[in-house]
């Protein structure tokens, strides 16, 4: 099988800007399903609303494309309806942690076997550049034209507060380890999220004089480093990179599971 | 005789009803009136094999039986006032991906936080027009226990058979109240299973494409087609497109689909119409008491004749203007500020003998409230 048999071609073009840090994601995770050996059948991509959520019309899943913000919440029910599926949500930063940060901490503490994939690309993009909850203070947007005063989350302390048994991040530069990252989290069994950090150079980079896609893959590069690497202790700036949780802890549908088998038996 | 004759709360009749339609997935949050619903199904489900989950808001809770229902699963979820305003994003979402459900609305009273262990009818128009952009719902209501079960399995059923949402808008009272409810025996009352294409792995599945009969087969996710649903104006494959053509093809049919068939869907009963010259019209709770009225004063040899509605959306509005037309007044009966009776108003060829007997405090419309309304209409005063 190769990349292109899992895309639905005649729903191209896609929507994606050039240079957005997307369809690098969408490669990844193609490659990584197609090493996986997975079944088309047997995968679900849900999303929510915004750039990122598009990526489910491209990919020959069952794929539902929901509400903004809500596409944990109809994971939830696709999983526990039918939990021998895969199902696979990206979505991206404002979706899942803005308005959908309450299904996100949910989902999260519930450990249900969901593999949540954040599209962090710090901004609004299909709205046409508005900050998000991970815009970073003193970064520009369409309603910061000043400078946001707004601080952001750390999604990965925010998945590992909540409970999540499998948490990572990674960037659209990095992408053997994304892949291999993207492999680990699906076969994960539990809830596991993957914050990808994904350039926009059409908003985000440009309100931020940032340059190019190139220029901020590079950023990427040089911004990130591996968990626990010594340069983070000489600058506390850079964003730490890696698997920071992967625990093997009792999930939702196979708990579910086994109170069904114990009120039958009363 | 072996039938199960229960003494039970009205929400315990809709729990015992969801399961003889067949359900087996249920997503809540606890919320007054309507709590018993999700306390009784998560003790039922579990031992069933059936799925049940408290989500963490009302929100979620209608997005999961979506997701579950995409599945093959028959699904609900039950709420009251402020959670079935929180549901609307969702239930707009279920019309258009043309997703069968169940949503019950033990409406409670007032706007906002309101009353929340009253009783008013204040829903009826945001069952209808709760969820933004035009569109049509079926929204079924009951008086009494035994049509609450009867209601419910049809709302399944209706689900089913139109691949749509469908509300059940029941009052407080009926919730709460105590009543005797005879179970039938399984098979007694017809049920609609889901439809699934006959369409083969090799062929092309076309999920939004109707049959002749406007009926759309369904296949299951996790099943050998794969397809995209969305929220977005979308193909007979399920993709989003902007093509106008698209765009006003599919408004009409999810419009059609319920509006051209509201003969099929609606149900009401009639006590004394033929020769009523006074005719109450009425619903729910308020019909309980309706009822009490027209059956006093027929025995005053007054022609007071009810028509209860049991079906609110669509609305039936030809069948009530024929049953109206030879009546001298025509009286619609309900808990809020005439959510109905403006709809009665519209279909009824005179609209200057309608009157509104109504109440708004939270407690129940008795047959007093009908009759003082009665005495101003003959002249004899309050």
């Amino acid at each position: 099988m190769s990349v292109k048999d899992y895309l639905r071609e005649r729903y191209m073009p896609h929507l994606w800007c050039a240079g957005c840090g997307h369809g690098i994601v969408m490669n990844n995770l193609i490659r990584a399903i197609i090493d996986l050996g997975l079944s088309k059948n047997d995968i679900v991509m849900v999303t929510g609303i915004g750039c990122s959520s598009r990526i489910s019309g491209y990919l020959d899943f069952h794929t539902l494309h929901t509400l903004h913000g809500r596409a944990l919440a109809f994971a939830t029910g696709v999983k526990l309806a039918r939990p021998e599926l895969s199902i696979i949500v990206p979505m991206g930063d404002g979706d899942a942690i803005a308005i959908g940060g309450n299904h996100f901490i949910h989902a999260a503490r519930r450990n249900i076997d969901v593999t949540a994939i954040i599209m962090n690309n710090s901004i609004y993009g299909m709205t046409g550049g508005q900050f998000s909850p991970l815009t970073g203070h003193d970064k520009k947007a369409t309603t910061a034209p000043f400078g946001s005063i707004d601080h952001p989350f750390d999604t990965v302390r925010l998945a590992m507060g909540a409970g999540a048994s499998f948490v990572a991040r990674t960037t659209t530069y990095h992408v053997t380890s994304m892949k291999n990252i993207l492999k680990k989290a699906i076969m994960h069994k539990g809830f596991s999220v993957v914050e990808i950090l994904s350039q926009c150079p059409t908003y985000f980079g440009k309100k931020n004089n940032m340059g190019n896609a190139v220029d901020m893959l590079n950023d990427y590069k040089t911004h990130t480093v591996p968990i626990g690497s010594k340069k983070k202790k000489e600058n506390p700036d850079l964003i730490e990179r890696g698997i920071f949780v992967q625990e093997e802890r009792e999930e939702y549908c196979a708990e579910y599971e086994m109170l069904v088998k114990k009120v039958k038996k009363e | 005789m072996n039938k199960k004759k229960v003494f039970v709360q009205g929400n315990e009749a809709c729990v015992e009803a969801a399961l003889y339609a067949g359900v087996d997935f249920f997503a809540g949050y606890p919320i007054t009136p309507s709590t018993e619903i999700a306390e009784q199904l998560a003790y039922r489900l579990p031992k069933k094999g059936g799925k049940f989950i408290q989500m963490e808001d009302e929100i979620s809770s209608m997005c999961a039986i979506i997701g579950a229902s995409l599945t093959g699963l028959k699904s609900m979820t039950a709420t009251s006032g402020p959670g079935f305003t929180l549901k609307q994003e969702a239930i707009g979402f279920a019309i258009m991906a043309e997703v069968p459900c169940v949503i019950v609305n033990v409406q409670r009273g007032g706007l906002s936080t309101g009353l929340p262990t009253s009783v008013q009818q204040g829903d009826v128009m945001q069952a209808r027009w709760g969820t933004h952009g035009d569109h049509s719902i079926i929204a079924l209501t009951a008086s009494n226990h035994q049509d609450l079960f009867a209601m419910t399995i049809e709302a399944f059923n209706l689900a089913e058979t139109y691949r749509t949402p469908v509300i059940l808008l029941f009052d407080a009272v009926i919730g709460h109240m105590r009543e005797s409810l005879i179970i039938p025996e399984p098979g007694e009352l017809p049920l609609v299973e889901r439809l699934k294409t006959s369409v083969d792995e090799k062929t092309n599945y076309h999920p939004y494409l109707p049959r002749e009969d406007g009926r759309l087969p369904m296949s299951d996710f996790g099943g050998v087609h794969r397809y995209n649903v969305t929220g977005l104006m979308h193909d007979m494959w399920g993709f989003p497109s902007t093509d106008p053509r698209v765009a006003y093809i599919l408004m009409h049919h999810l419009y059609e689909k319920i509006e051209g068939h509201v003969n099929e869907i609606c149900r009401m009963k009639e006590f004394y119409l033929e020769d009523a010259n006074c005719i109450l019209i009425s619903y729910g709770a308020s019909a309980r008491s309706a009822l009490h009225v027209v059956q006093s004063r027929r025995a005053r040899g007054e022609r007071l004749g009810l028509l209860e509605l049991q079906t609110l959306w669509p609305f039936p509005a030809e069948a009530v203007r024929q049953k109206c037309e030879r009546a001298m007044y025509v009286i619609v009966v309900e808990m809020n500020l005439g959510q109905i009776m403006r709809v009665v108003k519209r279909a009824i060829d005179d609209p200057n003998k309608l009157f509104l007997a109504n109440r708004i405090d939270g407690e129940l419309i008795t047959p007093q409230d009908i009759k003082n309304m009665l005495r101003m209409i003959y002249g004899k005063g309050v």
